[in-house]
């Protein structure tokens, strides 16, 4: 990215903004239109929910201990945050800032742990770190019984697991700042005499701040719906809570009284994003820069950098396939017929159809409102699009059975106004339920990397083309477009690797016959088939791994220009 | 702008070639089934009801998934629902379908005699299928099963003897909160709050699943759990030499805790006549090939158990009152949280 980038802050309206919203009027009516047709499709099922929630005549109950599931709560995303923080942002910097040893392989494998489901990851950790698991099993042959180990199933547990597997949210958000967005401003600061590591603390890390707030955000919301790894661990956060109020006492009232508390920790989230956002005011203009010159690290350096490097991915991706692999190799030493279920191509084939509707109707969504908005439209049209981005804070579960119940609604109304048989089963017949839930659940990583990407389109270029005649249509295909490219790529794959691992969805919405893998894998873990579960988990890791690779595609090309640059 | 085109036409022909194949393996050309089952079991129940296909000529169909979540699709789906059968597992589970209506009653001379009366909605609106019990699992090298309480098993676990010995499932587990909801029933709430702080003041060892738990005993991680039996049945047919050995608890008492899975006709089903042939034929023909893949105990007591849980030996129950189970759940989760279970 050469182009001047300015950073417009749609709540804070800068004064460029502003001007250029008076510009472009109130927008385009057509265009702003769409933005809050598309809030009210996502928010639907979520408000159907709420509605349902609190329509009923006996008040508000929170369960017992609500508090402390409250503080719980706070704890894992404090520590989840801080870790992923840490984690992501620290590896974001090694591999821009520094070469050693493997680098070129190790940018693109620490995104990998993306790809490993929640449900997988407690059972595959516990067995392995836990009292009856390997690890203490040869502490204690080693050092007798009375060896004391940390408890594993703990909170502390649990947020290292979690952040080991979410950091690649804001690794990739951090990545892509560090690498694109502030060359020239850094050269700036260097050739005023600023120090490497003035530099990055006062220069870079503060323009990198709207996009570690995103990538933040994204973990803080994965971990706010967490049901798997927690309960694995023992950790009871407000989501258990919702499950246990409706699993263990049948009332679904509650639970969901309880998921729109969730939805508060959300708001928060999400306004201390666009805080943190709004407060970046750093303007960055014209000359392209040569950026930040990559140290090639030697001796002991080096090589430290590559084992920090390979203990996060170690920790996050390696041990977890290791353990799936060798269950998988056993299993199918027992019963080699197994590799050749014919049930598994289906299986394949409806995930990856499935990801791949979520995924293009997702960027289409996200493109759409990046776009509306940099046409102006007012506050109505900026709530709106955040709105949509609520829907990533609710458990899938909630989700799913929002879509039933609007679709319900909708049913009834159509009957009551005559139409025979209303929707019919519209909703669990075919897939459009499924996608609905994951387009209304997944908008919000989509939007996040196509929003950043816009963030880093100066107003005048829209402004430019608005000038020179351009209708909407064409600014967003000739301009938009092309420049938001890399976070169209980023978006896409981010819905394909979290629609692929999405399980909660797909088990309550699927028509009869429609199995996906992670669907299968849940049959089967959910009846403790671990070594049988393990071969389709893999499958979900490997499926999920393609679109990182096409990812690395645009990691590389943009390493291999930031080279040329630096060489020339 | 012609290579623009040429990614467009890609996309095109990509989302086209998706939407067709979407539309394949969607199951939208192929025949349904006779008969829609929705379960949240999950054991290879295709297998087991080729049989009953062989044998009637009807065909069935599954959707699994978990039972909180299967049934909030019946409610929403109401008459326009697919499903003709809801199996599930948990008495608990099947109490709370039945109380939300979305379950029609049955009348069937056949189910009733198959079926042990505790077993059974007395209103013919689900009937239990397969037992599974919860009982004491121990190391023989560690401990001698005469230390057990053979009067109440469970309470004895409190005995000071086994501090820092014991393990045990987390609270979020519906197989504790229904042991807890059992001992409520039985005890009433006090003794059976007394019975819980015991074994947090034993300094219980909570172990997220029961495959974890045999697997801490037999390294000798802990020397006494409570399992289901099928998971130590499952590991032994792995492993035979595993040293975990079953005791049938509370057998001079009020017996050892059981569960059931069951099954029950969908209120909105087009086809309840088949789907009541359907529980019929696994309460009676059907039972050993329902519940010997997952080395379950037959409810029909004129079936009989497979060889490898035969060998655990003849045990006494306690009698399921799936009412209770359903009603004191909720008291039973509270129980815990309040003891610190965790």
């Amino acid at each position: 990215m050469t182009q001047p980038a300015v950073l417009p802050d749609p709540t804070g309206v800068p004064a460029r903004a502003r001007r250029a919203s008076r510009m472009a009027g109130a927008g385009r009516p057509a265009w702003s239109l769409l933005v809050v047709v598309i809030a009210v499709l996502v928010a639907t099922p979520v408000v159907a929910v709420v509605l349902d929630a609190f329509a009923g005549s006996r008040g508000i109950t929170l369960p017992r201990g609500i508090g402390e599931m409250v503080l719980t709560t706070v704890a894992l995303m404090f520590g989840v945050g801080l870790g992923t923080l840490v984690i992501g942002g620290g590896l974001a910097w090694l591999v821009t800032a520094y070469r050693f040893p493997l680098r070129t392989v190790l940018v693109w494998l620490l995104v990998l742990p993306l790809a490993m489901p929640a449900y997988i990851l407690g059972f595959v950790f516990l067995s392995t770190f836990d009292v009856s698991g390997p690890v203490q099993g040869a502490l204690r042959s080693a050092f007798g019984d009375g060896v004391r180990v940390p408890e594993v199933r703990s909170l502390g547990g649990a947020v290292v697991v979690m952040s080991l597997t979410l950091y690649p949210y804001v690794y990739l958000m951090a990545r892509a700042a560090f690498a694109e967005q502030a060359p020239g401003t850094y050269d700036a600061a260097r050739t005023l005499g600023a120090s490497r590591a003035r530099a990055f603390w006062k220069v870079l890390l503060p323009l990198a701040r709207p996009s570690l707030a995103a990538g933040l955000a994204l973990v803080m919301m994965e971990t706010l719906t967490d049901f798997a790894t927690v309960q694995y661990f023992g950790v009871k956060t407000v989501s258990v809570g919702v499950y246990l109020v409706w699993k263990g006492s049948w009332d679904f009232e509650s639970a969901s009284q309880l998921s729109a508390l969730v939805l508060m920790f959300a708001v928060a989230v999400l306004a201390g994003e666009r805080l943190a956002r709004g407060r970046a005011r750093y303007h960055q203009k014209g000359g392209r820069g040569q950026g930040l010159e990559a140290v090639r690290l030697t001796g002991w350096r080096a090589w430290a950098a590559t084992a920090a490097t390979l203990a996060v991915l170690g920790g996050g991706f390696a041990i977890p396939v290791l353990r799936l692999l060798a269950w998988a190799v056993g299993d199918l030493v027992a019963d080699p017929a197994s590799l050749v279920d014919p049930r598994f191509a289906d299986y394949l084939v409806n995930s990856t159809v499935v990801a791949t509707l979520a995924a293009l109707a997702c960027v289409v969504l996200s493109l759409a409102m990046g776009h509306s908005l940099r046409l102006g439209g007012g506050a109505v049209v900026r709530w709106a699009a955040q709105a949509t981005t609520f829907g990533y804070a609710v458990p899938g579960a909630v989700i799913g059975i929002g879509v039933l119940l609007a679709f319900a609604a909708l049913d009834g109304a159509l009957e009551a106004l005559g139409v025979p048989g209303g929707t019919g089963l519209l909703v669990t017949g075919s897939v459009a339920g499924i996608l609905y839930a994951y387009v209304v659940r997944f908008l919000a990583p989509a939007y996040q990397a196509v929003d950043a990407g816009f963030a880093k389109v100066s107003p005048s270029m829209t402004l430019s083309a608005m000038s020179l005649g351009a209708s909407p249509r064409r600014i967003l295909t000739r301009v938009h477009l092309p420049l938001v490219r890399p976070s169209v790529a980023v978006a896409l794959v981010l819905v394909m690797i979290d629609a692929v691992k999405e399980l909660p969805i797909v088990l309550l919405l699927r028509p009869f016959g429609f199995t996906t893998v992670s669907v299968w894998v849940y049959e089967l873990a959910s009846e403790n088939f671990w070594e049988r579960a393990a071969l389709p988990a893999l499958v979900i890791v490997a499926l999920a791994v393609v679109p990182v690779f096409f990812l690395f595609g645009q990691v590389r090309s943009s390493d291999a220009g930031h080279r040329r640059r630096v060489e020339r | 702008m012609r290579r623009r085109s040429l990614v467009a036409a890609a996309a095109a022909a990509t989302a086209t070639a998706l939407a067709v194949s979407g539309c394949g393996v969607l199951g939208a050309g192929e025949e349904a089934a006779d008969l829609q089952v929705y379960s949240a079991r999950h054991y290879d129940l295709e297998e087991a009801f080729t049989e009953f296909t062989d044998e009637t000529g009807i065909s069935v169909e599954f959707l699994y998934g978990d039972d909180a979540e299967l049934l909030e699709r019946l409610k929403a789906e109401g008459d326009d629902t697919p499903a003709d059968v809801y199996m599930t597992v948990d008495a608990g589970n099947l109490w709370n379908a039945a109380r939300q209506d979305e379950l029609a009653p049955i009348d069937s001379a056949a189910l009733d005699e198959a079926v042990p009366e505790d077993l059974r909605d007395p209103e013919g609106r689900w009937y239990g299928l397969a037992l599974r019990a919860r009982t004491v699992v121990y190391n023989p090298d560690a401990v001698d099963p005469a230390e057990l309480d053979t009067a109440d098993t469970y309470a004895g676990l409190t005995d000071p003897k086994w501090k820092g010995r014991l393990c045990m499932r987390d609270a979020t587990e519906a197989y504790t909160q229904s042991l807890v909801a059992s001992l409520i029933d039985l005890h009433g709430e006090e003794r059976a709050r007394e019975i819980v702080d015991g074994w947090v003041a034993n300094d219980v060892e909570i172990m997220s699943n029961d495959v974890l738990l045999l697997e801490a005993i037999d390294s000798g991680a802990c020397d006494v759990g409570i399992a289901n039996h099928y998971y130590l049945a499952r590991l032994l047919e792995e492993d035979p030499d595993l040293n975990v050995d079953l005791f049938w608890a509370s057998q001079d008492g009020a017996g050892t805790h059981a569960n059931i899975s069951g099954a029950g006709v969908v209120a909105g089903s087009d086809n309840s006549e088949q789907a009541q042939k359907l529980i019929e034929w696994v309460a009676t023909d059907g039972q050993s090939a329902f519940v010997d893949g997952n080395h379950e105990f037959p409810v029909n007591p004129a079936a009989e158990p497979e060889p490898l849980i035969a060998e655990f030996g003849e045990f006494k129950r306690m009698p399921i009152n799936a009412e209770a189970y359903g009603e004191r759940n909720a008291a039973a989760i509270d129980l815990l949280a309040e003891a610190g279970y965790e």
